[in-house]
């Protein structure tokens, strides 16, 4: 048994397993010569149009930009820029409906072309002489994502680290009414083969495998001539069998390898390219030239003229089906895509992307609307005509149960939607609609489930640095209070506040125990009646000798009869006034005990009285500063103080508080 | 004879194997999971206190402990349904005061915004920027949805709104696109 290289060698050819034959109408569109497409009004360039993230954007509304200048920049490896397909204005950059079956809008760039078609400048490359990084530096630049239809940056797929031992260029183009390959081929062999010389210079591969379907037999002619002089290129022609050109499927059919699953061909030594891609490789290394253009097949038996044509991308799918003689039908249906894999479009203002191969236009006749779906018969048709060995009908059921653990037991990971079950199936069953629905959810879960383990880290993260912080807070103020008391003792102030704070206490013990006798509490209102008693015989006592002082001054003019005596007289004057007065102090004295308290609290009454007045004069000097009233007002006071109304009122107004006062005490 | 010989020979296999598979248990021992973390798996992290439990963590604790499995309305029907699995408990319909709803992300109207901090301070899962008296703002793809953010807002400028649908979030809706060629 030779070895699988030898076997490779020699042209042999495996098989995969199921596969269907639909017609595959290819020569609606495989007569004519490529096309040019004339500029159209408008270009439409979604920023992201490949698997990955969008580029930040290079330009603003209203720029000027020349013909293959970068819109978006190339900042991380999973980004691949786009590029203006011609010289124009940018008039706006807003959502559009984009190249997708949601027919969501995606951010989109509008160009006006200015009809000039004005190159930026460009540096072609002799690939001989760069290195693997400039290569693929310059692929990327150049925007080139997979041809085929996944938009897989191609930078990424090119640069593998790991040896690789067959390099397939898949040029099959299995999917019906498609011919955009095969008309490549035919016009453009030789820059396809520099473009995969650029890709053996990148990967180093045993032998290149280039597989196309045996019903091109002149893009396989012309591929065969130009590989003629390169040693170890192999163009293989497979028979044709929906859908050989999967991936998977073409490393079956060239090398008889199976990707196992979950895995990618790079892990079993095996990279693989579309042939647009080399071709856009090709253009972009060799003559800097980006890729903002490429083949499209416009088809169906609603145009007049199908054909492919070059289109920049961004041309709306409306211009190429002018183009090509557009008749629409009732109900026109527009298919971007293959009638297998493609997607009915909402809008035909929908712009031509780096994957879109094929718009297709067909009547009703051609390819009919779905019908009603029935019951699954259990015919097994579709698991004999799975590519990926799976088994449809068992996917149905999980896949209409939502039961992802199942769906992922039986592998639908592996399912390729190529549509081939759903094809063959006798009551119609959508099989592949379910499929996608089911993977869409499956995503989505997995998606979700990150989602979840980023929020919970999050949320841990954040209860560990609140956590943290209350410590931390906790910790200082802990040190502080520690401080601030060593301080205190330090200074020895804490023992002066000890000490006044223990007097306080003291104190206020003393007044509790005051408080709580009743013996003493009685002491203390003997002691004050005692006190209001002596002050109000000191009031009398004045009062007394104020009426007495005036027969005192009497006395004195006597006393001047006598002026040589006047000394002796003064002291007799003394004398008597002292005795005056002690006479009248005993006199009190003997009348304290007749006096009535009603007296008492009239003399008592006009002493506060007038000690009121006194105040309020002084008051009223300092506020005002009137001192020429001041003197009139004290004598108006001392001319008043003996009426005897007011003596009156001053002595009920005494009276009522000595009542109060009498009642408080006894309260 | 043959009796005693045949029930001491069994009597000293059953020894020999009782003592391997004691040792191998005691060997081999399998350290699963503890509940609680299982269950956490299954929750959806949204942390939003829907079920009356400050976070999803303190919510595992509780159906640890017994409590119900249906109040989770971030979660819906396939986290009841996961965690029936888990339990070996019947699946029971979620609350219903609590209804499973779309998917929301929070969104601060950043010219309102007084910055106030008091969103920051609610957010459990740290998706709000910003610095006192200096605007707000979201970090959507950080956001859970949780709604503990629009309640503390002063100035009511933050409005949970529906998360947009785009191109890699978008599911396939069933009768998209014809698949039948008929000659």
């Amino acid at each position: 048994m030779p070895s699988l290289f030898k076997q490779i060698q020699a042209g042999v050819l495996w098989d995969f397993h199921g596969g269907i034959h639909p017609p595959t109408r290819k020569q609606l569109s495989n007569q004519k010569p490529i096309a040019v497409m004339p500029l159209p009004d408008r270009l439409y360039i979604p920023l992201r149009q490949h698997i990955g993230v969008a580029g930040q954007l290079l330009v603003r509304a209203g720029e000027r930009v020349l013909k293959g200048q970068q819109l978006t920049s190339a900042d991380n490896s999973m980004v691949v820029p786009v590029h203006a397909p011609t010289s124009g204005t940018v008039v706006q950059i807003a959502p559009h409906t984009g190249a997708h079956p949601s027919a969501l809008p995606e951010l989109t760039l509008i160009l006006a072309p200015d009809g000039l078609d004005q190159w930026r400048e460009r540096e072609p490359l002799n690939f001989a002489s760069c290195d693997k990084a400039q290569l693929l530096t310059r692929i990327q630049n150049s925007g080139i994502a997979g041809m085929g239809g996944a938009g897989f940056p191609t930078h990424l797929k090119s640069g593998a680290s790991q040896p690789i031992d067959y390099l397939i260029i898949n040029a099959v183009e299995c999917e019906p009414y498609i011919t955009a390959d095969d008309l490549l081929m035919q016009e453009a062999a030789t820059t396809i083969v520099k473009g995969i010389d650029i890709l053996c210079h990148l990967l180093n591969p045993k032998a290149v495998l280039i597989g196309i379907e045996d019903d091109k037999a002149i893009a396989c002619a012309a591929m065969m001539a130009a590989c003629s002089q390169r040693e170890n290129y192999y163009v293989r022609a497979v028979p044709v069998k929906y859908p050989s050109g999967g991936e998977k499927q073409l490393i079956q059919l060239l090398t008889n390898k199976e990707v196992p699953n979950g895995r990618r061909p790079l892990d079993i030594g095996i990279v693989m390219h579309n042939v647009g891609t080399a071709f856009a490789i090709a253009k972009a290394v060799l003559d800097d030239h980006p890729l903002i253009s490429r083949v499209v097949t416009v088809t169906g038996n609603t145009l007049n003229q199908p054909q492919n044509v070059i289109a920049l991308l961004g041309t709306p799918v409306s211009s190429l089906l002018q183009l090509c003689g557009f008749q629409p039908e009732p109900m026109q249906r527009v298919i971007m895509g293959g009638p297998m894999m493609g997607f009915t479009l909402s809008d035909l203002n929908v712009p031509v992307v780096k994957t879109t191969n094929c718009i297709l236009a067909p009547t009703a006749e051609e390819l009919p609307a779905a019908t009603v779906e029935m019951d699954c018969i259990r015919c097994s048709a579709c698991a004999d005509a799975c590519p990926a060995s799976l088994l449809p009908q068992q996917l149905l059921w999980y896949s209409k149960a939502k039961d992802s653990d199942k769906l992922n037991e039986y592998n639908l990971a592996d399912c390729i939607e190529c549509g081939a079950c759903a094809y063959v199936c006798p009551s119609e069953i959508p099989l592949v609609q379910y499929y996608r629905v089911a993977k869409a959810d499956i995503r989505e879960q997995q998606r979700e489930a990150v989602k979840a383990e980023q929020a919970k880290a999050r949320f841990e993260a954040r209860n560990a640095r609140l956590e943290h912080e209350k410590q931390e807070r906790l910790a200082r103020n802990q040190q502080l209070a520690a401080t601030r008391q060593q301080q205190q003792l330090a200074s020895g102030a804490n023992n002066t506040v000890a000490e006044a704070l223990a007097r306080i206490k003291a104190k206020q013990a003393q007044a509790a125990v005051a408080d709580n006798s009743d013996t003493s509490s009685a002491q203390l209102h003997a002691e004050r009646e005692q006190k209001k008693q002596q002050a109000r015989e000191y009031q009398q006592q004045k009062a007394l000798a104020e009426t007495a002082a005036p027969e005192v001054e009497k006395t004195t003019p006597e006393t001047q009869a006598e002026p040589a005596d006047a000394r002796k007289a003064a002291i007799a004057a003394a004398i008597a006034r002292a005795k005056n007065k002690q006479q009248q102090t005993s006199a009190t004295d003997n009348s304290t005990a007749e006096l009535d308290p009603r007296k008492a609290a009239i003399a008592a009454a006009i002493a506060r009285a007038k000690a009121k007045q006194q105040n309020s004069v002084t008051a009223e000097r300092t506020v005002t500063q009137e001192a020429p009233v001041s003197p009139s007002t004290e004598v108006s006071s001392q001319n008043t103080e003996p009426d005897p109304r007011k003596a009156a009122i001053a002595a009920a107004i005494a009276r009522v508080k000595a009542r109060k006062q009498a009642d408080d005490d006894t309260l | 004879m043959t009796l005693v010989t045949a029930l001491i020979s069994l009597g000293v296999l059953a020894l020999i194997f009782g003592a391997v598979l004691g040792y191998a248990a005691v060997r081999f021992k399998v350290e699963s999971d503890p509940l609680v973390d299982q269950i956490d798996d299954i929750l959806p992290q949204t942390q939003c206190g829907q079920c009356g439990y400050p976070g999803c963590k303190p919510y595992a604790e509780a159906i640890a402990n017994g409590d119900d499995i249906n109040k989770c309305p971030p979660g819906g029907e396939a986290t009841i349904r996961k965690l029936a699995d888990l339990l070996g408990v019947e699946a029971k319909p979620l609350n219903a005061a609590q209804t499973e709803n779309i998917k929301r992300v929070a969104y601060i109207r950043e010219d309102e915004c007084i910055g106030c901090t008091k969103c920051i301070q609610a957010c459990p899962v740290d998706a709000i920027v910003g610095a006192s008296k200096l605007m707000h703002t979201v970090i959507v793809d950080e956001c859970t949805g949780c709604d503990l953010c629009v309640e503390p807002c002063p100035v009511d400028c933050i409005d949970m709104v529906p998360l947009a649908n785009t191109t890699e979030r978008w599911k396939w809706d069933l009768s998209a696109i014809p698949v039948k060629i008929v000659e």
